[in-house]
């Protein structure tokens, strides 16, 4: 069995400061991180290799810096990663990110369970789960929030759909998208972190994972950023300050007013 | 195409340095530099005072589509049981919108039993026509089935737009069909319009934790899909008694297999339904520990209201998560929104920014959550609502 865990590098976007006077954001210091609900697909891996026995190996696309979300996952006890990294997959959209993730999967060969974590938290598309499945030809089970058992040739799991929950049966291989509820991702160990330190990371271009040069970067993206701003936030309210006492009768009538006390 | 900074015309003003959201440009040698993290979304070009921010070399062009054949605005009419979902409503709304710039007709696309209640309905809201395909079996979501009937629908009858509504349902299936019919899909738009020279639809999404917007097309690619944020945009309103055309296509004849079977469902305890709440009072970081919900929940039931959170106060693990308002949770928009001890990080007004009446309740005069409020109370949230709590089981 292999498992194969598709991990980003994200800004750590809750972080983001807003300079008052310029309303710029402040970028400067602002750490990047591994895209937060990732920890729970690298744990997932990590819990089925443990149930279940096989390899785990994490992969991210990204520029050499997202080197260092998959030395995380290594510390984390991740057996083997490979970083896919060339300027020719700049500006990538959700289509062309997914198909160079298909071709770096493709080319490590012979996997069973592919799992993502439902979105990152910079785009938060959740789209690339889906999409790579497709480029895969396998089946995708979305908001995974348990997995039951994994046998030979099957997977059986369970997954949130808005107001239910699934239990679902599917062939491997198969791509999950998992949910925080699937687990409680586990704090790397010092034997990991000795591990993650030393660990060969192989970077792989384009040239090493192949494929067809129109599907990658901004040529093999159909959408297109046209656009980018802040959002206006501004209501023209009024703010009291007050006695509890006070404040609470405000608020009464306020109620009141609305017609809901 | 690449972004490059000139080094005679920069002066290191470090203005692009805090306008890159990914964090791409470096000053070196008090020149800005851009490093491999370049999305090439332009962003930094337009800010930069001494215009020394270039776009270099075109972008390829390439259609190898008859864009003009693609004609038509399609929306995923999702159902549940049987019935169509309020969703359904949002997507013609906006649909309807985009057809007084795009003149195209409106379509409704349903998957389910009873296929011409559906389509009456839709008619009856403004939809020119509703294309079903009517099974029992697909008042069910199943993944492949549903990609594999969208994808030969939009074969067969070429749509200029395909929309979805964000739901968990549309995240997982309308991005495979997209992938299939190897076209572009926008996820979680707020809002739609019809640009209206190149009449081109203009996807408006938030991003970056919403602390930005982006404007986002699909130029080359049909159709243009995009999935559209639950309560982000207005529902069509009954119209009166109109005609439509249903066009039907046998469900036997798309030959769908599901590679993935269902074996059992679930039903979770009747959870909150926070969107379709018309009072929401929100509890966040400021109520210090879970059992301090409680005063929330008293307030919230005093008043009619359900119960609300930030993303803090889930992370925290005080409340589970079907209760988290903002851009990872849900966007609400109900009548009276009352957030008690919530800072107002901007992934949280994402959320609730456009709800109808906002009071806020926090000590620290500066939180960002004032910016949105309607009525701003600042005061410690331990002293005003117990207080509040008395004065309302009294009266």
């Amino acid at each position: 069995m292999k498992y194969i865990v598709c991990i980003k590098q994200v800004p750590d976007t809750m972080d983001v400061k807003v300079d008052p006077e310029t309303k710029r954001i402040v970028r400067e210091g602002v750490p990047s991180i591994m895209n937060p609900y990732d920890y729970y697909a690298v744990e997932e891996a990590l819990r089925l290799k443990e149930r279940f026995g096989g390899t785990t190996i994490a992969i991210s696309m990204g520029p050499p810096q997202a080197e260092a979300v998959l030395r995380e996952s290594i510390s984390l006890g991740i057996d083997e990663a490979y970083l896919l990294s060339d300027r020719a997959f700049a500006g990538s959209d959700t289509l062309a990110t997914s198909y160079t993730l298909s071709q770096a999967i493709k080319k490590i060969g012979d996997f069973s369970i592919i799992l993502c974590g439902r979105e990152a938290m910079d785009g938060s598309t959740g789209q690339v789960g889906p999409e790579l499945a497709e480029h895969l030809e396998i089946p995708v089970i979305t908001y995974v929030s348990k997995i039951i058992n994994v046998a030979e040739n099957q997977m059986e799991c369970v997954r949130l759909l808005e107001d239910h929950y699934e239990t679902l049966k599917s062939p491997l291989p198969v791509l999950i998208t998992v949910i925080k509820e699937i687990n409680e991702p586990r704090l790397p160990s010092l034997k990991g972190m000795l591990k993650a330190k030393k660990a060969q990371i192989p970077t792989w271009t384009k040239q090493d994972i192949g494929g067809n040069d129109a599907q990658f970067g901004q040529d093999g993206s159909p959408t297109k950023v046209v656009e980018i701003w802040r959002p206006e936030i501004k209501k023209e309210g009024k703010i009291v300050t007050g006695e509890p006492d006070e404040l609470a009768e405000i608020l009464f009538q306020e109620l009141k007013k609305l017609g809901v006390a | 195409m690449e972004i490059k900074v000139n080094k005679e015309k920069c002066t290191g003003c470090k203005i692009c340095v805090d306008v890159c959201p990914s964090g791409a440009i470096e000053i070196q040698n008090e020149k800005a530099y851009i490093n491999e993290k370049c999305t090439l979304c332009k962003l930094c070009v337009s800010e930069c005072p001494v215009n020394a921010i270039e776009v270099i070399g075109e972008e390829k062009k390439v259609s190898t589509l008859d864009l003009s054949k693609y004609k038509g605005i399609w929306f995923f009419a999702e159902q549940k049981k049987g019935k169509l979902s309020h969703v359904a409503y949002e997507l013609l709304g906006i649909s309807l919108k985009l057809a007084r710039t795009l003149e195209e007709e409106v379509c409704g696309v349903y998957f389910g039993s009873k296929g011409e209640d559906a389509a009456k309905e839709l008619f009856g809201r403004g939809a020119d026509k509703v294309y079903v395909v009517e099974d029992t079996s697909l008042d069910e979501f199943r993944q492949d089935i549903y990609v594999c009937l969208m994808t030969e629908l939009v074969k067969k009858y070429k749509p200029n737009i395909v929309l979805a509504s964000a739901t968990m349902i549309g995240r997982s299936f309308l991005p495979q069909t997209a992938a299939r019919l190897k076209t572009g899909l926008t996820a979680d738009c707020t809002d739609l319009a019809i640009d209206p020279e190149t009449k081109l639809l203009q996807q408006i999404r938030p991003t970056y934790g919403g602390n930005l917007m982006a404007k986002i097309i699909c130029e080359n690619h049909r159709p243009q899909m995009a999935t559209i944020r639950p309560k982000a945009v207005e529902e069509a309103k009954p119209v009166g008694n109109r005609n439509g055309t249903i066009v039907r296509d046998d469900f036997t004849s798309f030959n769908a297999t599901c590679r993935v079977d269902l074996i059992s469902k679930q039903e979770v305890e009747q959870t909150i339904d926070l969107q379709e709440a018309e009072i929401i009072v929100s509890g966040g970081r400021g109520l210090g520990d879970g059992k301090n919900f409680d005063m929330i929940r008293k307030l919230a039931k005093l008043i009619g209201g359900a119960v609300g959170s930030s993303r803090a106060a889930v992370d925290a693990g005080w409340i589970p998560y079907p209760h988290q308002v903002g851009q990872t949770g849900k966007t609400v928009k109900p009548k009276i929104y009352i957030a008690c001890g919530i800072s107002g990080a901007i992934q949280h007004l994402a959320g609730m920014s456009t709800s109808d009446y906002i009071i806020a309740i926090n000590k620290d005069p500066n939180a960002p959550i004032f910016k949105v409020a309607n009525l701003g109370i600042v005061g410690d949230i331990f002293e005003v609502i117990p207080k509040l709590i008395q004065k309302l089981e009294s009266k």
